[in-house]
Parts: structure tokens; C-alpha cells; sequence
């Protein structure tokens, strides 16, 4: 089959607009999301979804904290502790807030303590999906 | 402040806010998020029991 040399066969072969194109609150919500647990959600007028978010994530870091649980720093060394500063870090201002007073720099004694360390990852990766739902949100892909 | 929460505890409070979490996230409109929250939360608890049994069982 030939190639095509026209101009109307060169638009046949390009890509097609986005369907979602992307915006500046597209871009600036899940940052805010990110920073700020459930913002993302209350900068597009999603006071509801945004308040419950924001008290998810932060509850459970504060229980994660709680309950002595660790707080990854950044480290080139296991790549487990690479991958648990990368879901610390998901919770935004609660990851730098807890770093700069200095909490949650415990090593796990106890059981309870290792469960603190899990909140608090989850509590970051829960962010980022919150982000991520911003993102969709700011692109119209969800209501 | 320390927090000493027993593992069931621990689990439930998790699946709680996890539970949230994807109900907002994963599905559109209010009733499906709410539906969805509360499958996810029952998941949760209904996975914690059933570990708990397959570990009880493994231990004898």
C-alpha cells in the first residue's frame, strides 16, 4: 500500500486531538492533591469528596504516627526503604511536616510499630490515587 | 501520644479509610461510591477472618 503524500493523507496518518485535553487545573489539582490530602478534589468544588479524603489520609497518618510507626528518608540503599520513602512521601505536607519535627524516626520495636510504618505508606499511595482522581476530574473524565 | 491498637483493631480502622478512599476514587456518581466503599470495606473484614482462620488452621 502506498504511502500517502498528500496533505489530506498526511492528517489521515497523525493523531487525533486528545480526546481530554490537557489544562493548567488539570495540572495544578493533583499537585494541590498531592501537597494537601483531598485539596485537589476542593479546588475543583468537590467540597464533599475533598473533606472525607482529606480526613482519611490524614487520620490514618496521625494513627500510623501513633502507633510509632517509621518515617522513610530518602536512600539509595534497600530498595525496600526506597520503595517505603516513596509512599511516605505521597502524603505531601504530612511527610515534610513529620520530617521536619522529627517524628516517626523510631526503628519498629513491636508489632504494633510495624503496622504504624504500614499506615503511614498507605496513607501515601492513598494519596496519590486521590491525586491521580483530581487529575481525571480537572480533565473531564469524571464528574 | 501512643497509640496501641490491637491487630484487629488496626485492620478495621485501615479497611475504614481504605474502604473511602477507593469508593471516592474508583466510581462516578454518590450511590456507587458508596456501594462500592462499603464492598470494599466488607473485602476487607471478610479477608482479615478468613487469614486469620487459613493461619489458625496452618498453625495446628
Amino acid at each position: 500500500m502506498a504511502k500517502p503524500t498528500t496533505e489530506k493523507g498526511k492528517s489521515a496518518v497523525m493523531k487525533p486531538e486528545p480526546e481530554y485535553p490537557l489544562t493548567t487545573m488539570a495540572v495544578v489539582a493533583p499537585i494541590v492533591g498531592w501537597l494537601i490530602p483531598g485539596g485537589g478534589h476542593i479546588l475543583l468544588k468537590r467540597y464533599g469528596r475533598g473533606i472525607l479524603l482529606l480526613i482519611s489520609v490524614v487520620a490514618m497518618f496521625l494513627i500510623g504516627l501513633g502507633m510509632q510507626g517509621r518515617i522513610y528518608q530518602p536512600n539509595g540503599g534497600d530498595i525496600l526503604d526506597i520503595l517505603g520513602f516513596v509512599g511516605d512521601v505521597g502524603a505531601g505536607a504530612l511527610y515534610f511536616l513529620a520530617r521536619i519535627m522529627d517524628w516517626g524516626n523510631v526503628m519498629a520495636a513491636n508489632a504494633a510499630a510495624d503496622y504504624g510504618k504500614t499506615f503511614l505508606i498507605v496513607a501515601g499511595l492513598l494519596n496519590y490515587i486521590a491525586a491521580a482522581d483530581a487529575h481525571h476530574i480537572a480533565l473531564g473524565k469524571k464528574p | 501520644m501512643t497509640l496501641n491498637l490491637s491487630h484487629f483493631t488496626a485492620a478495621v480502622v485501615f479497611a475504614v479509610f481504605a474502604s473511602i478512599v477507593f469508593g471516592i476514587t474508583q466510581r462516578n456518581s454518590t450511590m456507587e461510591q458508596v456501594k462500592y466503599g462499603l464492598c470494599c470495606f466488607a473485602l476487607f473484614v471478610g479477608g482479615v477472618f478468613v487469614a486469620g482462620w487459613v493461619m489458625a488452621l496452618i498453625r495446628r
